[in-house]
């Protein structure tokens, strides 16, 4: 009998193709990756440098997603000549090395992470590593995710490998049912919290236990995506009957006998009994509040009912010197009611918050009401498919009635790479993942929050405790 | 990848822990398909805020701005994968972090460039803080065949750890993909066998 073994070593034996040193170096085999335009381009570089072809072209899949406008009305062209040549130059590495690719235009484009399980790329028992820090959000099919650079990148393209070193593993176990108006951003924003944006640095994070059990695949998808903001290098979630039903005839998925010996051998994708982890977390979701970011760093939240603040709270004078840098930036002063802080903008979009039930979540707090005057509210779906999906549920015309731009698709304000950039001094209510310095634009300021909280906050004009805004259960 | 032995210089003090990558590489600076140009971008908002020269930013005053080493916080060069952010630092001049800790993608990424990150506990990070604050005692030598920091001006020599695969394709300035592809017969029959256990991929 051989030693109980947590999720995340199983993934990683199954997939070592040779031990490099006794320090946990071994070599990696990777099911698959997503490229997008922008951390690409050097590594395709490198293999025409070096004339090296790519190993799997079938395993890797294309999107633009990073600097491409979301106007409403979708055109090819791009104005901004410099994000123009990026796309072009991942259409030419797409044809010259034949990759896939989801161009601008086409139905199935939308950023990386949310198309990648549209398209069934990602499959329980996988590795899966991308150039984009949030492939962590891949944990949610029961894959193992993680982002990389542009080298290894090139490493990935070149020999379906990466040099890779075994990581301390963490378990973070969910328990208790969330409350009235909270959902899993709001789980994984406590989380973050609670163990600091280094909480997790060096670790796979496995998450785990009967709250991320009741949680669908996609609110899975938010906390695994976010994980990374604690520093986590991995993720993994043992895959159930929520993430076979997720998979089943997405156009990557196993078909008929295949599926059936897949399933049979994903159910043995969990955790032994007395696995043992380096780290244990825990978190009765039912303490959970909706949060807000007030800082400049992930871990610099609170409940929406509390007030900012003392950085003079801090012990450690490092991190008070921080807080105060924090708050000076985002313009706040100590002791201020969070909720109740005017905003200038209200951004749904991301990969951490763009999926179809998030956008059911924001339009219910919509109904019946209008953005607030003096605040420019916009919405930019995860996925082509997802805007689709909306449109024909009527979802759209919710947004678009009260007063949101309902966008094409991309990473749009989350990054402001394409031009949905934020002023100096702007505030915005943003269902995305970082609140760093200049993120949605140099000076821009951003709270973090749940996609039903934004909408709270677009038609209030101020950050808002969403539950009183939504219909009783 | 540049290979790395011995590097003098001076060390500027950046203490602030998660300083992130849009920090460290602003998103205009990567609309590039090469790498050129990053230099400008290192740090750009804190140098140049609102395009102006932060006269009290490190790398801006004086003593510091030909520095070589960044003393620097717990969890540096957390948040995005861009690589952008070691490529900027390396056409500045940077050649080694020292700190608690640093982001794994971003620490990855400094390996893949031949920039050394060197971990200490905090009371020593926090040591070498204070004495390369005093811009007259910023100097300092990193040997990494010794595996050791020496303070030009106080002679305190401090060894580091680092483990011996990174130690080597540093010190070398080894080509990672050939080195794996000298192996490509494992991978091929890693192949093999992963595919008949798992016949549906």
């Amino acid at each position: 009998m051989s030693n109980p073994r947590t999720l995340y070593d199983k993934i990683v034996d199954a997939h070592t193709v040779r031990k490099l040193d006794d320090a946990g170096r071994v070599l990696l085999y990777i099911d698959r990756t997503v490229l997008n335009e922008y951390t690409s381009p050097q590594a395709f570089s490198g293999l025409r440098a070096a004339g090296r072809p790519v190993w799997r072209p079938d395993a890797a899949l294309m999107v633009v997603d990073h600097v491409n406008p979301t106007a409403s009305t979708r055109v090819s062209d791009v104005e901004d000549r410099v994000a123009a040549r990026q796309i072009s130059y991942l259409a030419e590495n797409s044809r010259d090395f034949g990759i896939q690719m989801f161009d601008i235009l086409d139905p199935r484009q939308g950023i990386e992470h949310v198309v990648a399980p549209e398209q069934g790329l990602v499959l329980p028992g996988m590795v899966v590593a991308a150039g984009d820090s949030h492939t962590t959000s891949y944990a949610a099919l029961g894959a193992l995710g993680f982002g990389i650079g542009t080298s290894d990148i090139e490493h990935y393209l070149a020999t379906q490998t990466l040099v890779y070193r075994r990581l301390k593993s963490m378990r973070v176990n969910l328990t208790g049912n969330m409350g009235f108006g909270v959902t899993s951003k709001d789980v994984i924003m406590e989380v973050i919290r609670r163990i600091g944006a280094d909480g997790a640095t060096g670790y796979a994070v496995e998450f785990a236990r009967s709250a991320v059990e009741a949680m669908s695949v996609e609110a899975r998808m938010t906390i695994s995506n976010m994980i990374v903001e604690a520093g986590a290098r991995g993720a993994v979630i043992a895959p159930d009957d929520r993430v076979f039903a997720y998979i089943e005839g997405r156009p990557r998925a196993p078909k008929g006998d295949l599926w059936a010996q897949a399933v049979a051998h994903w159910r043995t994708l969990r955790s032994d009994d007395g696995a043992v982890f380096d780290r244990e977390v825990h978190l009765d979701v039912a303490e959970v509040a909706p949060l807000v970011s007030w800082g400049t760093s992930p871990d610099q939240a609170a409940a929406v009912s509390a007030l900012v603040p003392q950085p003079a709270d801090e012990t450690d004078p490092v991190r008070q010197a921080s807080a105060a840098r924090a708050l000076r930036y985002m313009g706040l002063d100590p002791a201020t009611p969070i909720d109740g802080i005017p905003i200038s903008h209200a951004f749904i979009g991301s990969c951490t918050n763009a999926r179809i039930e998030d956008l059911r979540d924001a339009a219910v707090v919509l109904r019946g009401r209008k953005v607030a005057s003096g605040v420019r509210a916009i919405i930019v779906p995860g996925s082509t498919a997802v805007r689709t999906q909306a449109e024909a549920e009527g979802i759209a015309t919710m947004f678009s009635d009260a007063g949101f731009e309902w966008r094409q698709s991309g990473c749009s304000m989350c990054l402001a790479m394409n031009d949905d950039v934020l002023a100096p001094g702007d505030r915005c209510a943003s269902s995305t993942n970082r609140n760093f310095e200049g993120r949605q634009g140099a000076g821009a300021r951003t709270h973090l929050m749940s996609p039903a909280m934004v909408a709270a906050a677009a038609v209030t004009g101020c950050i808002t405790d969403v539950r009183r805004l939504m219909p009783d259960r | 990848m540049e290979p790395f032995a011995s590097v003098s210089g001076i060390a500027a003090p950046f203490p602030a822990p998660n300083v992130d990558t849009d920090v460290i590489m602003p998103k205009v600076f990567l609309k590039g398909i090469d790498r050129a140009g990053l230099d400008i971008g290192l740090f750009n908002l804190l140098r140049f805020p609102g395009g102006e020269r932060d006269p009290d930013f490190v790398l801006n005053r004086p003593g510091y701005t030909q520095a070589k080493f960044l003393v620097v916080g717990p969890n540096f060069g957390c948040g995005s994968s861009r690589e952008h952010a070691v490529w900027g630092m390396m056409q500045y001049g940077i050649r080694v972090l020292i700190g608690t800790s640093f982001a794994g993608i971003f620490d990855d990424n400094c390996g893949n460039n031949g920039l050394l990150t060197i971990v200490l506990n905090k009371a020593t990070v926090d040591h070498i803080i204070d004495v390369v604050s005093v811009p007259e005692k910023a100097a300092m030598t990193v040997d990494l065949p010794a595996q050791t920091i020496t303070l030009t001006v106080t002679g305190e020599v401090i060894p580091f750890p680092i483990d011996a695969l990174r130690k080597d394709a540093l010190l070398r300035g080894l080509d990672a993909i050939g080195v794996t592809l000298a192996a490509a017969n494992d991978i091929r029959a890693f192949e093999v066998d992963y595919k008949r256990a798992n016949p549906w991929l």
